[in-house]
């Protein structure tokens, strides 16, 4: 469906077997499938649990978390099942990665599912993807079918005496779902509602039972992890950030597309050599570097390797791996607004700071852009957003202050320009008229 | 209320998979939703019912994903992201060139029941922007001229 793109500069590990008919198991085993489960169950846990560790995988949804740390928090010894829960709710914006690994290699994302049930003694994975991705779900359903009728999944996976089941699960819209503690409620049934932690989900999740709970490009990695080792794996990134990332590369690019590079990579070549660079003869404005809800970056700090500490040390943050890049024709105020609406949308109402705090944002914003924004307004949206952060049960709340505080910080000048009734230097004025204009 | 024997046979399986009935409740919803058109309440009554729990808990649920709805919609749902990366590459243009030519706004439905139209959030094409998702269906890297022709191809379709 989604075009793929290459560059030279591409290290492929996750996107290797894209475009190259791997949802077919047959091929997927003559591109060495299902070798890396195998060789799994013959290591053991610990030292699979070691492998990921010293590979310096981190999660890759967002927060960057050692996913061999993830598993090992999971007591060995527990009265309820434990489970592992694949996180395939994809909907940070910018984002589009989840996407590709399940329309091209179904069977990674399973036995990444499977070596890290492995990895903590559970014996059932569900893998949770998004109800707009109907396709993926049926190409998810279908690999599954595939490996049980082979005996890869099932009863004495692979003539070992281990039992794993793999069962998919599908959303129904809701970004939100995408928060592991939210994900988990919607995975039994209910409103996606975070819960507060602790309990960590490696210790109490679903149904009360340890659960792992990891993205699926996190777990499509573990199998090269396991069959290239450790060592090779980290090498591919900078201290600490091992391996590759998929780049989704959107916004005002020549070549925008999905590329795999490795870790650290230099978010200008990115810009200007892998992408194209900006058409239409404009400049780069500003990179929203890791999805919507990671702050703004200006043209100026773009000089920047992506990695997860190199761009927390930028004061940013590389999140999902969405790099929406903005043209010198962009209106920050609209995108400030635009990103805030996402996130008021978006709130699920629980805790008060996000539901009322994006709503105000909102509301504000859409004063501002609507040429009406009152001088001590761009004070209040960066205090009104400082003053969620931290405040609430999910990272929601953080994901929408963040951005709004950036916005305001480094383009301060953008929301002076709109003020006293000025129309909004970069586009007729009106356009995301919501709220009647107030007098100053 | 009688569903599909696809449907049936999907609940029964699904059933299977997890400790406790009521986890195959959103999963459910969706795929009875593309069955009926829209959650009804004897759809609702009849889910409830099959899995123990009370109309008001999966009206609960219903109301908190975007994707499930208790009104009718047009055979085509219309979804047009304007999230940051499509509203970069014109998704909100293409909003309101879809609006105009269907005559109708966010949630509305044609006359004639073909077509619905909404604003959505993100739906993960953002490499491909803009994008539009009809029904299930992706379309990607659109124009205003590549959309009529969409929309035209669906309209022909009936």
């Amino acid at each position: 469906m989604a075009d793929l793109v290459s560059h030279p500069d591409e290290v492929k590990v996750v996107s290797k077997r894209f475009g190259k008919g791997a949802t077919n198991l047959d091929r997927y085993l003559e591109l060495d499938g299902y070798k890396a489960v195998q060789k799994a169950l013959a290591m053991g846990p610990d030292a699979i649990i070691n492998e990921v560790k010293n590979s310096g995988l981190r999660g890759r949804g967002g927060a960057g978390f050692s996913t061999g740390m993830k598993w090992s928090f999971v007591p060995k010894q527990s009265p309820k099942p434990k489970y592992v829960l694949c996180n395939g709710d994809e909907s940070e914006p910018g984002t589009c990665k989840d996407r590709l690994i399940f329309e091209h290699d179904p069977h990674a994302v399973i036995e990444g599912v499977v070596i890290a049930g492995l990895s903590v003694g559970s014996h059932v994975g569900y893998i949770y993807v998004r109800g707009e991705y109907r396709y993926l779900s049926e190409i998810m359903q279908k690999a599954i079918r595939d490996a049980y009728a082979r005996g890869f999944l099932g009863k004495n996976i692979f003539g070992s005496g281990y039992d794993f089941d793999v069962y998919w699960h599908g959303g129904a819209g809701a970004y939100e779902v995408g928060e592991e503690s939210a994900l988990m409620e919607s995975l039994e049934g209910k409103r996606g509602i975070p819960r507060i932690r602790p309990p960590f989900p490696a210790v109490v999740g679903l149904w009360g039972g340890p659960t792992i709970i990891n993205n699926a490009e996190t777990l499509a990695n573990v199998p090269h992890i396991i069959m290239g080792g450790a060592e090779w794996y980290a090498g591919l990134g900078p201290p600490k950030n091992g391996g590759t990332r998929l780049f989704c590369l959107s916004g005002h690019l020549s070549r925008p597309g999905v590329y795999e590079l490795p870790m650290g990579y230099n978010l200008k070549k990115m810009i200007y050599e892998v992408a194209g660079g900006i058409p239409n003869g404009r400049k780069l404005k500003a990179v929203v570097p890791g999805g919507a809800s990671t702050p703004v970056l200006t043209a100026d700090e773009v000089d920047v390797g992506m990695d997860f500490d190199s761009l927390a040390k930028a004061g940013s943050m590389l999140g999902s791996g969405g790099v929406v890049v903005l043209d010198d024709a962009t209106c920050m105020v609209k995108f400030a607004l635009r990103t805030i609406k996402f996130y008021q949308h978006e709130s699920c109402g629980w805790c008060i700071p996000c539901r009322e705090g994006t709503d105000w944002l909102k509301k504000t914003l859409a004063r501002f852009h609507a040429g009406a924004g009152l001088k001590k307004d761009i004070d209040n949206i960066y205090y009104l957003a400082e003053n969620m952060l931290g405040r609430t049960f999910c990272p929601l709340g953080d994901a929408a202050a963040m951005p709004t505080m950036a916005f305001v910080k480094k383009f301060r000048k953008e929301f002076e320009d709109h003020l006293e009734g000025k129309p909004c230097p970069y586009e007729p004025l009106g356009r995301t008229m919501e709220l009647p204009v107030l007098a100053h | 209320m009688r569903f599909s024997e696809q449907f049936e046979q999907r609940f029964t399986e699904m059933l299977g998979h997890y400790p406790t009935k009521r986890s195959v409740l959103v999963p459910t919803l969706l795929y009875a939703q593309d069955e009926a058109g829209f959650l009804s309440d004897e759809i609702i009554h009849e889910i409830a019912g099959r899995l123990d729990l009370t109309d008001l808990e999966v009206r609960n649920v219903i109301s908190y994903y975007s994707m499930l709805t208790t009104k009718p919609r047009g055979k085509y749902n219309v979804q047009v992201c304007t999230n940051i990366a499509c509203m970069l590459r014109g998704g909100e243009e293409l909003l309101e060139h879809c609006s105009k030519k269907l005559g109708i706004g966010h949630k509305g439905t044609t006359a004639d029941g073909l077509f619905s139209l909404e604003e959505v959030e993100c739906i993960g094409a953002c490499s491909w922007a803009p994008a539009v998702q009809v029904n299930y269906d992706f379309h990607e890297n659109l124009t205003t001229v590549k959309m009529d022709k969409i929309l035209d191809g669906y309209k022909s379709k009936v």
